[in-house]
């Protein structure tokens, strides 16, 4: 075991499998000498080699539409996305392609590669850079998406991902890219994608989140911990496929849900969720489900982020507001 | 023989059109020899003959509603046939979407492309084709995927290019452009085609662009370019062998415009009619690829005309029965929808197509 943030245990799955997977390369924008603009890919280069990690022209649609010419003729590539709002330009790749050459040749071709997405506000950023994109993806067939909360599941996660025979979009909280560290073991695991995880068992009422929320929930949970109340926190991990069984076991447990993401609302992931939570757990609720999201409004610039990001608090004023329901 | 002293007198940004014969099947160059026999040559003629005429009848199926949107090639072939001349087994072809010819000649087989265009994925999935993709209908994205081919060809250690092709509208798309420059940066050997058949849709060349012509813009990108005249088979041959050793060799790509006139409708849906003058239409047919040849084997004494008819009658019955494989293919069933999205499908989809079977069973198969 060694102690590990999010951005080692990053590095670290894509180490073991450049070690391990001739045919893995990974490119983007500054991802090889600078070991990319937070430092995810660092010594990558050196160790691997030029040929296999490598700094591309600054094109996202280039990026994404080269690696799967890569992926369909036997290659594995990660690439990555410097920023969720700069993924933007590699849609028309990403969705009338990647995510669809598979079904297009029947499973003559398929796209294993793993797009890294840096994603998600709170970090003092300028625009373009705080954005929750997660549901455009997830509402894509084709792909799988995933977002790890901790160190040992960022690295499980990538490892499983980059083991996929599909696509997969791996968005990375950049906002907890440093804030959280863990013991991570060394060796390579697997965290099945599609699966959510219960983080902590509670009655009172069941929390749904992912990414950096999850520490935003982690800290309201400790304010609501004093009002006697008792809280179950699943980590969604996968936003695609979404865990059913476990959302709705856990909600027909509780009686009770409250939906967290960063992402805006309406159509979102948490509408998803508490779609979901209807059909899987309705005779069970005690309250509606409610979502707390961001707002249906841009991502503000710095100054203002502090009204769009979820505080504990208020993370803790809903929980209140359900149980007492 | 194009070889690489010929490439310093067709300079594109020189506007020069590499043509070897002229619209009569006159050599335009004198003492011109091409690298193909006289039996590659005739057998190139049939593949044009054979290629129209399943073309011309892809149209009328679809007139007859026995097909869906069909994208004609009319005016085109000679390109897709001498580019089938070129390409070798280990070569990759990453068409758009009006290369019949160049398909065919990769091993897909007319049943499938007949299949696709009626409506089914099945169409796409290439039996018994290798190293080909199937229609790219976004335009210009596949040409990212010919510079990623690129770059694996040369990860992979193999000696063998990418043929990629794209009309001239799809020279306005970013993917164009980012394609090109991934390519020569990467130093990956593809073969860019430019299919400039003067329109895209409706929209004539010059609301495009301002280029003197399409080939410039590979200069930008620093790889070699050329413009030949898309009609001339002998030119395009030329052409494109060069182009392929010179990818191959060098490890570089290459940017080929070639010159051409869609004669047919854009698709099947398209009426030409509303932004294009029979005048027009007229000239162009003069210039004809399969004419043209046929006026040079005809001068040559290698081919009599008189046999067209029956060839083609026999090329008639080949084509139905091709069409046929494909209009009694099994019926599109539930899990032709749901079967590809994934190697594994997740629950999520199982769900999904359970619910809808659930509704099937209940309302005895009405759908």
């Amino acid at each position: 075991m060694k102690v590990m943030n999010l951005v080692q245990a990053i590095n670290d799955a894509m180490d073991i499998k450049l070690q391990e997977d001739k045919s893995i390369v990974v490119y983007g924008e500054d991802v090889g000498v600078e070991g990319g603009v937070f430092r995810v890919t660092e010594g990558l280069q050196v160790k691997h080699g030029k040929e296999r990690v490598f700094d591309s022209p600054l094109a996202e649609s280039g990026i994404a539409g080269t690696a799967l010419g890569m992926a369909i003729s036997g290659m594995k590539p990660i690439i990555e996305m410097q920023f969720d709002g700069f993924a933007y330009p590699a849609f028309n790749q990403i969705i009338s392609h990647i995510a669809r050459f598979r079904n297009r040749t029947r499973g003559k071709y398929s796209v294993p590669m793993v797009i890294r997405i840096p994603y998600g506000g709170g970090i003092n950023a300028l625009e373009h850079h705080s954005e929750s994109p997660e549901a455009y993806f997830g509402h894509t067939p084709g792909l799988k998406v995933v977002i790890p909360s901790t160190p040992y599941d960022a690295k499980g996660l990538l490892i499983a991902a980059i083991e996929d025979p599909d696509p997969v979009i791996y968005l990375e909280p950049k906002r907890i890219y440093r804030a959280i560290k863990q013991e991570v073991p060394e060796e390579k695991y697997q965290i099945p994608l599609g699966k959510a995880k219960v983080i902590s068992q509670g009655e009172d009422i069941t929390v749904i989140a992912y990414g950096a929320m999850i520490r935003e929930v982690q800290k309201a949970m400790v304010l609501v911990k004093e009002k006697g109340i008792s809280v179950q926190l699943i980590d969604l991990r996968s936003i695609w496929p979404i865990d059913r069984d476990t959302i709705g076991a856990a909600v027909r447990q509780t009686g009770r849900a409250l939906i967290v993401t960063e992402a805006q609302q309406s159509y979102g992931p948490a509408a998803e969720l508490i779609s979901v939570i209807n059909e899987e757990a309705f005779l069970s609720l005690e309250a509606p489900p409610k979502r707390l999201t961001g707002f249906d409004t841009i991502i503000p610039l710095p100054l203002g982020e502090k009204h769009y990001m979820i505080s504990p608090q208020r993370i803790a004023w809903e929980i209140e507001k359900l149980v007492n329901y | 023989m194009f070889d690489i002293k010929t490439l310093e007198s067709y300079q594109a940004i020189d506007n020069k059109l590499y043509q070897v014969m002229d619209a009569e099947g006159k050599l335009v160059i004198p003492k011109w020899k091409s690298s193909l026999d006289n039996d590659q040559i005739v057998q190139a003629y049939r593949d044009l003959l054979f290629v129209r005429t399943a073309d011309m009848m892809a149209v009328a199926y679809q007139r007859q509603g026995r097909m869906f949107t069909y994208p004609p090639n009319l005016g085109q072939e000679a390109i897709h046939i001498a580019a089938g001349l070129v390409m070798q087994e280990k070569d990759w072809l990453v068409p758009a979407f009006r290369e019949l010819g160049a398909w065919l000649a990769k091993g897909v087989k007319l049943s499938e492309v007949f299949l696709y265009f009626r409506g089914h994925e099945d169409g796409s999935r290439f039996q018994e084709a290798n190293r080909v993709l199937p229609v790219a209908v976004p335009i210009s994205s596949q040409l990212l995927h010919a510079s990623g081919l690129g770059y694996a060809l040369n990860y992979q250690g193999e000696n063998a290019a990418v043929f990629a092709f794209v009309g001239d509208g799809g020279t306005s798309e970013g993917d164009f452009h980012e394609a090109l420059n991934f390519a020569s940066v990467w130093d990956a050997p593809v073969v860019f085609v430019i299919q400039n058949n003067q329109f895209a849709i409706s929209v004539p060349l010059a609301m495009q662009t301002r280029s003197k012509n399409l080939a410039v813009k590979g200069i930008a990108y620093g790889m070699e370019s050329i413009m030949v005249d898309g009609n001339d088979i002998f030119a395009m041959h030329d052409v494109l062998s060069f182009a392929r050793d010179y990818a191959v060799t060098n490890k570089r790509p290459i940017l080929i415009e070639a010159v051409t006139y869609r004669a047919g409708a854009h698709t099947t849906s398209d009426d030409p009619t509303k932004y294009r003058t029979s005048e027009e239409e007229e000239e162009w047919a003069k210039k004809d690829p399969v004419l043209r040849l046929q006026k040079w084997l005809t001068r040559k004494k290698l081919w009599d005309v008189s046999t067209e008819e029956e060839l083609i009658a026999g090329y008639r019955k080949k084509i139905d029965a091709e069409f046929e494989i494909a209009e009694h293919y099994p019926e599109y069933n539930i899990d032709d929808v749901f079967g590809y999205l994934y190697e594994e499908m997740p629950d999520e989809l199982k769900r999904q197509k359970n619910d809808y079977m659930n509704f099937i069973n209940s309302s005895g198969g009405v759908k």
